[in-house]
């Protein structure tokens, strides 16, 4: 009965800090928008750099889906708690006799969910480019357990780095060398999509066993990260 | 680890030293035995290990590459240690030993590089491929670099040092799973599998042990040193911040 009630508290809480954040994007819109339209211009850039057509859609379609929303990510994770800290509101949010646990789960839980409605802007536009079903295989999952990989590592250093001055900077040089597994597991499952490739190993399974592995390790560590 | 045992807690340092600070032994030993190591090494390297039938010269650098290499591994575990035991007793010294750790790895990190490459470009004709082995060491260059920045960004406070061992403990895990993942990356392209030797003689073998030996030792000695500064920095430091209060 204790553990279900402290059980029961602790998704209240995390429930009520990704609600505070919700109603904050929607009335600023800030983050999201930008997103979303930085996903898109990275597919135009993309468009001249590798000539995005039907016809090379093996060779650089898994490449340009990821890179665009590894970098969008990256984009919204940065403003996770850099927004907390400009509106003071960091020091309130961790005063609360909240589990540190907690707060870290609602911020990964509203960064998905960020992330997740610029990829619903983001992959029509993909799906139309390479004329690729939305729906056909695994799409879907494997960008949601990709993103969900990405968001893990990137919401524990947005933490980090929120009360560095060069955060923008520093946020990418922490993320990408450790978040190298689940790109390369993202990238090989969406492009096994296109063309089926042998002897390839469960893309998809290892890329659920990174976020697993990264996950346990981020709810771990936390408690230090978002000590003031 | 003695030597660092030896120091004693910071703020009983901060008090103005009465006695002169005794003869560094540990460090002079090590100093030493690196001194007359490495001479040997480089003896036995260049006159007497024999010289590769296939690759020739260039062999030799092996000598040199693989211990530097497995120095940077070993840096980076030392970072971790130490990051997770001033989590766990909240002991800066752990951390002033975990710094001092990442900059010695990532010189040698960077010699594992320079040195790979090289050989690379006499045996294989090119500076770099995308094998498991150079990609994971690139990455453990830009976690290494990572984590410096990160350091000295924050600046010498406990958060800068909770932050840089969350950072070197998801690293130290991340890194076997980034060789592995690569890997199987690679299992496509079976060309791009290189270097597979054979049985080695048994006077590489014992030179590459008097190299790792030497190495080590060297490594341990600088440790040592590194350590120092890093405690020294941040001794003085505290000092500086007490100076600019009373003012």
């Amino acid at each position: 009965m204790n553990t279900l009630s402290a059980l029961r508290l602790f998704y209240d809480q995390v429930l009520a800090i990704l609600g505070k954040d919700i109603r904050y994007e929607l009335r600023s819109k800030q983050t999201w928008l930008g997103m979303g339209l930085f996903a898109l211009l990275v597919f135009v850039i993309f468009n001249f750099a590798f000539d995005l057509r039907v016809e090379n859609r093996a060779a650089v379609a898994p490449g340009a889906l990821w890179v665009a929303f590894v970098f969008a990510s990256l984009l919204g994770l940065g403003r996770t708690f850099a927004a907390e800290r400009e509106g003071g509101s960091l020091d309130r949010l961790l005063l609360c006799p909240v589990d540190r646990r907690a707060i870290y789960l609602a911020k990964l839980l509203g960064n998905l969910l960020f992330i997740a409605v610029v990829e619903l802007v983001a992959l029509p536009v993909f799906a139309a480019l390479f004329s690729i079903s939305l729906f056909s295989g695994e799409l879907l999952p494997i960008v949601l357990l990709g993103t969900l990989g990405v968001a893990i590592i990137g919401t524990l250093f947005s933490a980090m780095t929120a009360v560095t001055r060069a955060r923008e900077l520093l946020l990418p040089l922490l993320v990408f060398p450790l978040i190298v597994p689940v790109v390369i597991a993202a990238v090989r499952a969406t492009g096994a999509l296109m063309l089926v490739a042998p002897n390839e190993p469960p893309w998809l399974g290892l890329l659920v066993a990174f976020d697993v592995i990264f996950l346990s390790l981020a709810l771990l560590t936390c408690s230090y990260v978002l000590e003031e | 680890m003695a030597v660092i045992n030896k120091t004693g807690s910071a703020h009983h340092e901060l008090a103005a030293p009465t006695r002169r600070p005794p003869l560094p032994l540990v460090s002079l030993l090590l100093n030493a035995l690196a001194c007359v190591g490495m001479m040997l090494s480089i003896w036995a390297i260049f006159l007497y290990a024999p010289t590769d039938a296939i690759e020739g010269l260039s062999q030799r650098i092996f000598y040199f590459h693989v211990p530097v290499a497995w120095l940077a591994m070993l840096s980076f575990v030392i970072v971790a240690l130490g990051g997770a035991v001033y989590l766990w007793r909240e002991d800066e010294r752990w951390d002033w030993l975990a710094l001092a750790a990442a900059e010695a790895g990532a010189v040698f990190t960077t010699l594992t590089l320079v040195t790979g490459s090289l050989w690379g470009r006499a045996t294989w004709g090119t500076w770099w491929t995308w094998d498991a082995r150079l990609t994971t060491s690139l990455i453990l260059w830009f976690l290494y670099i990572a984590y410096l920045m990160l350091r000295s960004y924050l600046g010498k406070t406990p958060t800068s040092a909770r932050a840089g061992a969350v950072l070197a403990i998801l690293g130290v895990i991340d890194v076997p799973i980034i060789y592995e993942s690569v890997n199987w990356w690679r299992t496509l392209h079976p060309a791009a599998e290189i270097g597979t030797p054979g049985a080695l003689p048994p006077s590489v073998v014992l030179v590459l042990m008097l190299a790792l030996v030497s190495f080590t030792l060297f490594y341990g000695a600088l440790l040592i040193q590194l350590y120092q500064m890093v405690r020294l920095q941040y001794l003085a430091w505290r000092l500086r911040t007490r100076l600019q209060v009373v003012d």
